[in-house]
């Protein structure tokens, strides 16, 4: 739009035919994962076979899901784009429409709009050395870069990754754990906040357990997500191994409708999480207000 | 300017007439009086055009209904597989052409608040919303300008006017018992084109008539600092809390404020067959950001005011170059059921963050 100094009537542009951002693309779930008693994953291929070929997308991008009676909310594709034979997306039940989600089965129709947002800087990542740090649910987004990384292994250098939940039984993607162990070019380790038995790894809260491990801040990356109280505490561990903000990555929830910058919910000032995130570094957090 | 900028005139007793000849072509839509309100409704031949007081609420909803359909779903039995269901979208069909005839100046600018945010600029122009854009370039705007200003009037502060052609096809000024037209678009002027020239006389007239519009309202006050104000007053609780001690968030604001545009989207559905929807949705409310986690980044009353002062004053112009989000109508002042003052806020702000 241009500012209007006299006496014309600028309208917006609109070609008819523009695309619809709003429409989902409707989804067939291939295979549903069951992984904690409150977290299910579903593998969807999209419909058109053209639109499937040609979706693109970049580590970090999220997706609405759509239930068609009930509602939309946003996930990350936590399937790396190095893995195109189905979109993954692992929702944790806590609402209307995310229980509504945990009822679909394989055969089932969903609604995809994708993909959405911005990404992990992962060219500016290369040469580096990468900590993963998630929490819960929070590896679902670590997830997906994870694997990207690790399907372009050469251009990173070391890989770490803590990975914590409540108890052995509330660890997604547990069934990929063995392989991720047995890989000699990434370094697993897991935590778990109180004993139980037969669990053979760390016991103990995530940021005491990253203290622990003292990853060199040199030439380093760290990636975090999980809930608000352990990205706080890990925030106060990286700052404390001298983890400057700049070295820090997050990806950040909001309630969101639109996914598009419009509708106005997801604002955290004047950036939209939708758009200008989810992926955020600390310092960038850091110039934002405080409303998370 | 061309020179077909021609200024065109119509009578008050000619006006039923030339409306009902619009209203075989386009949905015309008129400030009619309702019980105590005045709203605009689609006009009809017969009806009388309430052109004399100010609309109660803006007319926004004309390019941006209440609610609308963005598409239908079914789910309808496959003829090859008759045993399963395949699910079937289909997109609300094509709006037709309106006109607004008597929208307020303060009104039209307020579209202008609406378009690079509807036209895709966060990201990029990607993804334009086309619900909003297709309406948008079905209508045209007549704007009636201003004979006075109200006490809760305050255009002249973000950059309009009583008689302001921003966002307008025509601009119309009561003249002599009637309407003289300033055409401002190719639009505007296939609309008036059976109308003839306006007179000298009823010019002069006109141009009087702005005049004094324009000296009845006060002086401007100087909000250029509100935007880095606000921001500077962020983290006040104090400040907030203070300016928000009288909302009640019951949001008549946001409803009536012509360009307020957030929304929110539900499906309904039977079953088998439904609609998805978009509605106008209100900041103020606590359930507007309210997470499945139970968790609210805004919570308070004083976190919902910040962000819809803040957003108007303050992230709305970083983002499109320096333009306010606000209209200066008013209608938030006047409908307020506690008198919350968004003109009282902004100059506390300014006041408050010079004392820092």
């Amino acid at each position: 739009m241009s500012e209007q100094t006299g006496a014309t009537a600028a309208r917006p542009v609109y070609k008819a035919g523009t695309r619809n951002p709003y429409l989902p693309m409707p989804a067939k779930v291939i295979e549903v994962i069951t992984e904690t008693p409150t977290i299910k994953t579903f593998r969807v291929v999209l419909e058109d076979e053209q639109l499937m070929r040609d979706f693109t997308f970049e580590p970090g991008q999220v997706g609405q899901l759509s239930m068609f009676g009930v509602g939309e909310s946003t996930f990350v594709i936590n399937s790396p784009p190095t893995r195109k034979e189905y979109l993954q997306f692992s929702v944790m039940r806590a609402g209307e429409n995310t229980t509504a989600l945990h009822s679909l089965q394989a055969g089932d129709t969903v609604g995809v709009r994708a993909p959405l947002g911005n990404c992990f800087p992962y060219e500016k990542m290369k040469g580096k050395d990468i900590v993963f740090i998630g929490g819960g649910i929070g590896m679902a987004p670590l997830r997906t870069l994870l694997l990207f990384m690790l399907d372009n292994r050469k251009d990173y250098g070391k890989i770490r990754l803590l990975y914590g939940a409540r108890s052995p039984q509330d660890m997604a993607f547990s069934s990929e754990l063995p392989d991720w162990f047995g890989r000699r070019d990434l370094e697993c380790t897991l935590t778990i906040d109180r004993e139980a038995e037969g669990w053979q790894h760390k016991v103990g809260l995530i940021p005491n357990v990253l203290l622990e491990m003292n990853p060199d801040p040199n030439n380093c990356v760290a990636v975090t997500c999980g809930p608000p109280i352990m990205i706080k505490f890990t925030l106060q561990a990286l700052e404390k191994l001298k983890f400057a903000p700049e070295q820090i990555y997050t990806t950040l929830e909001k309630r969101m409708k639109c996914g598009i910058g419009i509708c106005g919910r997801c604002n955290i000032g004047d950036k939209y999480v939708c758009i200008d995130g989810p992926v955020f570094s600390m310092a960038e957090l850091n110039a934002m207000p405080n409303e998370l | 300017m061309s020179a077909e900028n021609v200024k065109k005139f119509i009578s008050f007793d000619a006006l039923p007439g030339f409306l009902a000849r619009a209203a075989e072509k386009n949905a015309v839509y008129v400030p009619r009086r309702e019980g105590n309100a005045v709203v605009y409704r689609s006009f009809k031949a017969g009806d009388e055009a309430e052109l004399g007081v100010r609309p109660t609420e803006s007319c926004k909803h004309v390019v941006f209904p209440r609610g609308e359909e963005l598409f239908s779903f079914a789910r309808e039995a496959d003829k090859e597989e008759p045993g399963k269901r395949r699910l079937v979208l289909t997109e609300a069909s094509e709006p037709g052409a309106a006109v607004v005839f008597g929208a307020l100046s303060c009104d039209a600018r307020g579209f202008l608040a609406f378009d690079p945010v509807y036209n895709g600029s966060g990201t990029g122009g990607t993804a334009k919303d086309s619900y909003y854009l297709r309406r948008r370039n079905r209508t045209l705007i007549v704007v009636k300008a201003c004979k006075n200003a109200l006490n809760t009037c305050f255009c002249n502060w973000v950059g309009g006017g009583p008689a302001s052609p921003q966002g307008a096809d025509v601009l119309a000024v009561e003249a002599e018992q009637g309407l003289v037209l300033d055409i401002l678009s190719g639009e505007g002027t296939a609309f008036t084109e059976s109308l003839p020239a306006a007179s000298e006389a009823q010019l002069a007239a006109a141009a009087a008539a702005v005049k004094a519009a324009e000296d009845s309202l006060p002086k401007a006050a100087d909000v250029s600092a509100a935007p880095a104000s606000l921001a500077a007053l962020f983290s006040s609780a104090e400040f907030w809390n203070k300016e928000s001690a009288h909302c009640l968030y019951c949001g008549a604001c946001t409803y009536l404020c012509p360009t307020c545009y957030c929304f929110n989207i539900t499906d309904e559905s039977d079953g088998l067959t439904g609609v998805r929807l978009r509605s106008w949705d209100n900041c103020m409310s606590p359930l507007f950001t309210l997470e499945a986690s139970g968790h609210n980044p805004r919570p308070n009353k004083a976190d919902r005011l910040k962000n819809r002062v803040g957003h108007k004053f303050s992230y709305y112009p970083s983002l499109h170059s320096g333009r306010f989000s606000c209209c200066g109508c008013g209608r938030c002042i006047k409908s307020c059921p506690s008198s919350v003052d968004i003109r009282k806020i902004v100059l506390d702000a300014v006041k408050e963050a010079a004392n820092v």
